[in-house]
């Protein structure tokens, strides 16, 4: 089993749904962007972060991050080229008011300004973000 | 860091109390040292705003993580903002002992 992926902390989801390009061939595919690439384009690109400083605000190391951004700059090419949609996914993003129910002991908690992603009762990683109504 | 546990009474034999605002005694739990003290919670008997006074309280007693078995929509947004874990249980048999095993476990 590979290990398991770790949330990536984001700061607010995206204010759009997705965007469609105009004055195109009809083109009937959608690319799915992340919530976590729009924040690792929004740190690096519009905040002009630096990928160390914006690694440490998801909880990712400098690498992952540098991973999340290129294969987001590389989806929002292809859609640009392609004339395709852009739908934005929440991926495996974590907001702050996001609550989480632990599989384990079925605690319910939040995880304010955390970067861990495990159980405060039994320390437990199996845990599951619960969805909003 | 010190976590909070809403208390029905101010031993560590007594139950855990499922309501935030309106818990008889909070329990302030140290994990460095161990040890716990009990705050009595004076607003208890006010009518309204238990929610926010206790948030508040929680904010002054400067804890980073409230374990209870709900929370309301006013001390939720407070807690938030100061960035205070929130822990929901729905072990309404369990003592205040019994909580902080598991917890330091």
């Amino acid at each position: 089993m590979p290990r398991r992926r770790r949330l990536r902390r984001i700061v607010a989801p995206p204010g759009f749904k997705g965007f469609k390009p105009y004055g195109h061939v009809e083109n009937k595919t959608a690319i799915d962007l992340n919530y976590e690439e729009y924040e690792a384009i929004k740190l690096a690109d519009y905040d002009l972060m630096n990928h160390a400083e914006a690694s440490k605000l998801m909880g990712v190391s400098r690498a992952t991050f540098a991973r999340i951004y290129e294969s987001a700059r590389r989806k929002i090419a292809k859609a640009l080229v392609e004339t395709s949609e852009i739908k934005a996914v929440y991926g495996n993003a974590h907001l702050d008011n996001d609550w989480f129910v632990c599989n384990k002991c079925h605690a319910r908690f939040n995880l304010p300004n955390s970067t861990e992603n495990a159980c405060p009762i039994c320390q437990s990683e199996v845990i599951e973000r619960i969805q909003e109504k | 860091m010190e976590i909070v546990i809403t208390s029905a009474g101010d031993k560590l034999t007594d139950k855990f109390d499922l309501r935030f605002g309106r818990a008889a005694y909070f329990c302030v739990y140290n994990t460095q040292d161990k040890t716990s003290k009990f705050v009595s919670n004076d607003i208890v008997n006010v009518q309204g705003g238990a929610g926010t006074k206790s948030a508040e309280k929680m904010i002054e007693l400067g804890v980073k993580r409230v374990i209870s078995g709900d929370f309301g929509p006013k001390a939720k947004q407070l807690l938030n903002k100061f960035e205070i874990q929130m822990v929901m249980l729905d072990e309404s048999d369990s003592t205040i002992e019994s909580i902080i095993a598991k917890i330091s476990k």
